[in-house]
């Protein structure tokens, strides 16, 4: 059976004045029909850059798409010219982005952003474009959607603007939905509504979801499959359960272990991740978690483990991975490095 | 350690403080003028904070959380005197701080520091990071230029940055290490009572651990009293000892943390610790959670009365009319207060 999307070792690289920045270095995926994916990793893992390179939007220079594949259905989106991309972007692939306040114009009325889009990609006169736009409103929750088609993003509220966006990502009946962290600006009450409406949406519609997030916590009881990026990198890739149960990378592992539970008495101290952020100006030779790895073993040095199957459908990039898929750990030494 | 003795012996120092208070807070209001025309007529007033009180015991972590604009981050402002009170007071020990001179201020503050949020605006980008740590012992006269260094390099060791760094400049550092120096600046002055306005919320996951480890580790070896103010209520609970919620400038729900994590009494309470999404698929799966409906109304023209009835499902008409009292629910030595008419319906 074939795949919805396949993106198979995309490379990103932004040429900077520092030097050559690896965003992104050779990430392989696939995301079924009405499938839900979550990206997740802190800042510098690549997660938004590879979501933008495969919808094209790469500021070039100083970035650069240097190889790889992105299939939708059978067509390689790297290969399109600029004007077919327009076509695939917010028609097949929408995207929500984290700021609400800064993705919409200032100075257009909601109506006329919404409508842009709906005519282009739909072919639709004013007239139907607008009760389009008013449908998609009211769907997302937003009361009088009609009147409030003529009304500028700052007369609404943050979580109102984010709904905004997302009735604006599905207007044209996408495939796909990306959604950049579209809840991070949000307070936790809100960011409760975004999500409960997406997963209604998700239900009523049924297009993919890729989720892209620093939080393991949002995404946990909303997508089925999660992959993990560290510096350029996926470093482990499952279904929602094996990678929050049966966890098998070291940076999954510390990740999950440095925040405390909020349903537990139990006060016991924080395991944090030692040492620093990975460095993007250095080409990877070595695993690039080693540096930061208590698991870390001398081949870990001198190799970058490849992303290889550990169970069906379950992956990590990590010589240990076997080991720490079994149970293996190792507490922090005593007098923990800062 | 030495800083340990210091410190123990600074807090003796206070005078006459009561029982085990640090600080006071009692009925503290911040309202922001809202001013529009051409002669900047007061038209309305912004009631950031309205009518908050509650006690720090020396030593011990009060937590502070609540969504942004409920006022937490201007009720620690307010209390440090960094913007003055609309109405109420604050003492610190027996002084009480909110009518002294702003020479008498400077001592106090001695006593009191602050750490923020961003560790990319809040240092200078133009001073080393020996000068940046070493500023506010010269603003208050402590010591000579060479016990200063020497006092720069023991608070680097302290934080768990290397003191040969004194001389780099804050775009040198990472944003963990940057806060790290943003502590190492609260410290300086030896204080015994530290407010640490969202310290985390701008790192990395990966790197907020660290921090909150640091912090507490400072807290026993020095001996401090944190107010920490902050939206990630996982964290809170980590790391308080008591937590106040609050919500639209005022406290609605105060006490031991397992109490009002585990047994929340205030619906506000209630949704907000819902909302929190859990790391864990299967506890996800299993969770129910309670969707606040709109948004949090304008802090210039709050509900009248209880100020959470346009959100509450259990709101009533008495909700509408009288303003809850605030209510001890738990014991002396375990207390959980709360503001809230049906807070009986809760507590089974």
């Amino acid at each position: 059976m074939s795949h919805l999307l396949e993106v198979k070792n995309l490379v990103t690289r932004f040429y900077t004045e520092d030097g050559i920045v690896h965003a992104v270095n050779g990430i392989s995926y696939t995301l079924d029909e009405g499938e839900s994916m979550a990206i997740v990793g802190e800042s510098g893992s690549g997660k938004s850059v590879s979501v933008l390179s495969v919808m094209g939007l790469i500021p070039s220079p100083p970035g650069k798409v240097e190889a790889g594949e992105v299939i939708l259905n059978g067509r390689d989106l790297l290969k399109l010219s600029p004007e077919e991309m327009r076509h695939i972007r917010g028609k097949e692939i929408a995207m929500v982005f984290q700021d609400p306040m800064t993705s919409l114009n200032p100075v257009l009325t909601i109506g006329r952003q919404m409508t842009e889009g709906i005519e282009l990609h739909l072919g639709l006169s004013k007239e139907e474009a607008s009760q389009r736009a008013a449908e998609m409103l009211s769907l997302v929750g937003i009361p009088n959607a009609e009147d409030r088609l003529n009304d500028y993003p700052h007369q609404f509220s943050g979580g109102q603007r984010q709904r905004i966006g997302i009735a604006m990502a599905l207007s044209c009946n996408p495939t796909i939905l990306i959604a950049d962290e579209p809840t991070t600006a949000l307070d936790v009450t809100i960011q409760a509504q975004i999500i409960d409406l997406v997963k209604k949406l998700k239900e009523q519609l049924g297009m993919a979801i890729i989720w892209i997030t620093h939080d393991l916590g949002v995404v946990a009881g909303l997508v089925e499959k999660v992959a993990v990026m560290y510096a350029g990198f996926i470093v482990e890739m499952g279904s929602v359960h094996d990678v929050y149960k049966d966890t098998s990378h070291p940076y999954t592992l510390g990740l999950l272990e440095s925040i405390p539970k909020i349903d537990s008495k139990e006060k016991r101290r924080l395991i944090p991740i030692p040492g620093l952020p990975p460095d993007l100006l250095k080409e990877p030779t070595q695993c690039p978690f080693a540096p930061r790895c208590r698991y870390a073993i001398d081949k870990c040095w001198e190799e970058n483990p490849p992303l290889v199957a550990i169970a069906p459908n379950h992956t990590a990039a990590c010589w240990r991975a076997e080991e720490i898929h079994e149970g293996l750990r190792i507490d922090l030494p005593a007098g923990e490095p800062a | 350690m030495s800083e340990a003795k210091t410190a123990t012996a600074q807090n003796e120092l206070i005078p006459g403080t009561t029982k085990d208070v640090l600080v006071r807070v009692q009925n503290l209001k911040k309202y922001f003028p809202i001013r529009r025309g051409v002669l900047r007529r007061q038209v309305g007033a912004v009631q950031a904070v309205d009518g908050v009180s509650f006690e720090i015991r020396r030593g011990e972590t009060l937590g502070l959380v609540g969504e942004s604009g409920c006022g937490k981050s201007t009720t620690g402002r307010t209390i440090l005197q960094l913007e003055k009170p609309t109405g109420g007071q604050v003492f610190f020990g027996d002084q009480e701080l909110t009518n002294m001179s702003s020479s008498e201020l400077r001592k106090a503050r001695r006593h009191m520091q602050m750490i923020f949020q961003d560790p990319y605006a809040s240092l200078n980008p133009r001073m080393t990071v020996g000068n940046i740590i070493s500023e506010p012992l010269e603003i208050h006269n402590i010591g000579n230029a060479a016990s200063r260094k020497e006092r720069v390099q023991e608070l680097l060791r302290l934080v768990g940055l290397n003191p040969y760094f004194i001389n780099r400049y804050p775009h040198e550092f990472s944003g963990g290490q940057r806060q790290r120096i943003g502590i190492a600046r609260a410290l300086a002055t030896n204080p015994s009572f530290i407010v640490a306005d969202e310290p985390i919320s701008a790192l990395d996951v990966s790197i907020q651990a660290q921090v909150v480890n640091l912090l507490e580790d400072l807290k026993q070896e020095l001996g401090l009293t944190y107010l920490f103010i902050a939206h990630d209520l996982s964290m809170v609970r980590y790391i308080s000892d008591r937590v106040a919620v609050m919500y639209l400038g005022r406290i609605v729900e105060m006490g031991h943390r397992d109490e009002v994590y585990d047994h929340p009494l205030h619906p506000y309470t209630q949704a907000l610790l819902s909302a929190i999404p859990i790391p864990d698929p299967d506890k996800e799966a299993r969770r129910k959670r309670i969707i606040l409906e709109g948004d949090v109304p304008s802090p210039a023209n709050p509900p009248a009365a209880c100020r959470f009835h346009t959100r509450c499902s259990y709101a009533t008409d008495i909700c509408r009319e009288v303003d809850p009292e605030f209510r001890n629910f738990g014991t002396d030595s375990r207390e959980h207060w709360v503001a809230c008419h049906h807070a009986e319906k809760f507590n089974d």
